[in-house]
């Protein structure tokens, strides 16, 4: 029988479609491949290994009674723990959901039902998402299918270490400030950060919403475009969701394989994203792939955005400030835990701040307490409105740069995958780990990340960020799909086959019903 | 800036509605320094003639028809409730009385 966990999404449904592959024996391939690895990688908090079987049979009975199916039907995919789903338990990462599971889905997860694609199951993440390794996930870390001592990313360390350890083709992820795009270059996975509003997020537990985007999360560029076609679009029920008709990202995805597609792009160094503190394995890296790119036929230059070194700053308070208000919700009355006090009287609102104080992790009661300082009177203005004129002032850099260039490029990271607790005791060191990513989402702007290499001094995988206007999220995928096809071409092979093969263990990963 | 102090932490924690432990306090209170220091850096460029942005692509009057659509039964709304008293959430009382 075929390989059928090392496919691509794309060969996996051209399978699918002429028959020569059942979805059931594809679901089950990269279930038994859960069990074998999982308790080691730790993607998964939740395995649905029943109903995928179901969702696939079912997928699998509508294409023999001749029913005309999506592309992606039958195609096993993982979802982000932050996205609700209605039949799976969705804790965000956190003790205060555990078990609980929402009577709705997710926008985004009901696309992904009505297109075909079968749910594996609820992959980890740090704890509502703030987090840039899983270290900050109540359930324990994500391990880095290239090094399992080493963190995966985050907050999405679970989704890209399940597409990076053939665990699922596919799976979803969110960036709020580069859950998507870091996770994808510590693991030499693609991922996506789609414009603010292109895609709903509408059931996705929210941590900063003016932030937060639900993305893609793959192993090729266009399997990402594939899955942002199935997702995107408007949706009524998010009052943010862009009402514009969008492309097909496929096309564009498809548009990069063709020779000549690189000739006479504009492509802009950010030159404030490319200096002291990048590690130099990621820089040579990246050096090299501007050097592919120019030898396409691409223009590059470097630019620059000046205002880009206040964006961490900037984000650290914007972002604890819509945490803090966003997380009231968990109050105890309608979903998740309840904890009384330990002595005196049972009111609301003690309840509320022990259950607050047992359910939320140090990280989350850190950027709450940011948060309330951040909003707070006096305070406001020097830090919350502060911020907000950064944010002005850096859609204003992009501004300038797009109109010169066609689109920007950096390192996805400034380093490859560090060790587990090497950046835990300080949250500052941890924060600026996200200096290349953060700028998207404060301008709302989209951005992949894509595999470029390993680092000679680790060998381990480094990725490049590539960042278009908004609503230019086409422009995207022609560029990466591009410049992977120019790599992989030079390499042989993709990066993902250099990853040291995980041993079986003994155990088995989490069954259907218990997180 | 000013100092961010441990009686501080404790008045932000009980806005927040969180039980922090001395200990927590007493961490948090030298986690927010550090933190504050770092990002007070904003106030260097934010000066008086740069307008805040608060949407990153801004939309504007988002309006559904007014049509009743299928939503949640009373049953799937309390299905995870901590404690729940026939249709109703239940909780704990409200005022803080004897």
């Amino acid at each position: 029988m075929t390989d059928l966990i090392h496919l691509s999404a794309a060969t996996l449904a051209g399978l699918l479609a002429d028959g020569s592959v059942s979805s059931v024996e594809a679901t089950r391939a990269h279930l038994d491949h859960i069990d074998a690895v999982d308790t080691d990688v730790h993607a998964f908090l939740h395995v649905a290994t029943d109903a995928a079987l179901a969702a696939a049979a079912a997928i699998d009975a509508r294409r023999a009674g001749g029913e005309s199916l999506a592309p992606l039907a039958g195609v096993p995919i993982a979802i982000k723990d932050v996205l609700a789903t209605a039949d799976m338990p969705s804790t965000a990462g956190s003790r205060i959901l555990e078990g609980w599971i929402p009577p709705y889905d997710a926008t985004v997860v009901r696309k992904l039902r009505e297109a075909g694609l079968v749910p594996l199951g609820k992959t980890n993440m740090d704890e509502f998402a703030m987090g840039s390794s899983t270290e900050h996930s109540a359930y324990g870390p994500t391990r880095n299918p290239w090094d399992l001592g080493r963190i995966p990313g985050g907050s999405g360390g679970g989704s890209a270490a399940a597409v990076s350890a053939f665990e699922a083709p596919l799976a979803l992820g969110s960036d709020t400030g580069g859950s998507i795009r870091q996770p994808a270059a510590v693991t030499g996975s693609v991922g996506v950060k789609p414009t603010y509003g292109g895609v709903s997020r509408y059931g996705a537990i929210a941590l900063a919403s003016s932030l937060d985007q639900v993305g893609p999360v793959s192993r090729s560029v266009l399997d990402a475009a594939m899955l942002h076609d199935v997702i995107g679009g408007h949706d009524p029920l998010d009052a943010t969701s862009l009402p514009d008709i969008w492309p097909s990202m496929t096309e564009a995805a498809r548009a990069g394989l063709a020779d000549g597609a690189l000739r006479g792009v504009k492509v802009g160094v950010i030159k404030e994203l490319n200096g002291d503190g990048f590690q130099s394995g990621v820089k040579q890296r990246f050096d090299e792939a501007l050097a592919i790119l120019a030898g396409a036929g691409a223009e590059i230059s470097e630019v620059s955005a000046p205002n880009f070194e206040y964006a961490v700053s900037a984000y650290y308070l914007i972002l604890p400030a819509e945490a803090s208000s966003n997380l009231a919700r968990f109050d105890s009355v309608r979903f998740g835990m309840r904890v009384n006090p330990g002595s005196g009287p049972l009111t609301s609102e003690r309840v509320m701040a022990a259950t607050r104080d047992a359910g939320f992790g140090p990280e989350v009661k850190r950027r709450i307490i940011l948060g309330t300082y951040a909003l707070s009177a006096g305070y406001y203005d020097a830090y919350y409105g502060s911020a907000q004129k950064v944010r002005t002032l850096i859609q204003r850099d992009f501004d300038a740069a797009f109109s010169k260039v066609d689109v920007l490029v950096s390192p996805s990271a400034p380093t490859t995958a560090f060790k587990f607790g090497e950046k835990l005791a300080d949250p500052m060191a941890m924060y600026l780990n996200d200096i290349t990513t953060i700028p998207a989402n404060l301008a709302g702007v989209p951005g992949m990340g894509l595999p470029i290499g390993l680092a000679p001094e680790d060998g381990l995988p480094v990725g490049l960020q590539v960042m278009a206007p908004a609503r230019q999220d086409a422009r995207l995928y022609t560029f990466g799909a591009a410049l992977e096809k120019l790599l992989e071409a030079k390499w042989g092979h993709t990066l993902l086959s250099e990853a040291p093969p995980l041993t079986p263990t003994e155990m088995f990963a989490t069954k259907e019903g218990a997180v | 800036m000013p100092e961010i102090t441990a009686e501080q932490v404790a008045h932000l924690a009980h806005l927040a509605r969180i039980d922090l432990s001395p200990q927590e306090i007493a961490r948090l209170t030298a986690d927010l320094g550090q933190i504050v220091d770092s990002v007070a850096k904003v106030s260097e460029v934010a000066t008086p003639d740069v307008p805040a942005t608060s949407h990153p692509v801004p939309l504007a009057n988002v309006f559904r028809d007014d049509v009743v659509t299928p939503s949640l039964t009373v049953e799937q709304a309390l299905s995870g409730a901590p404690e729940r008293d026939g249709d109703k959430f239940r909780v704990p009382a409200i005022l803080d009385e004897d």
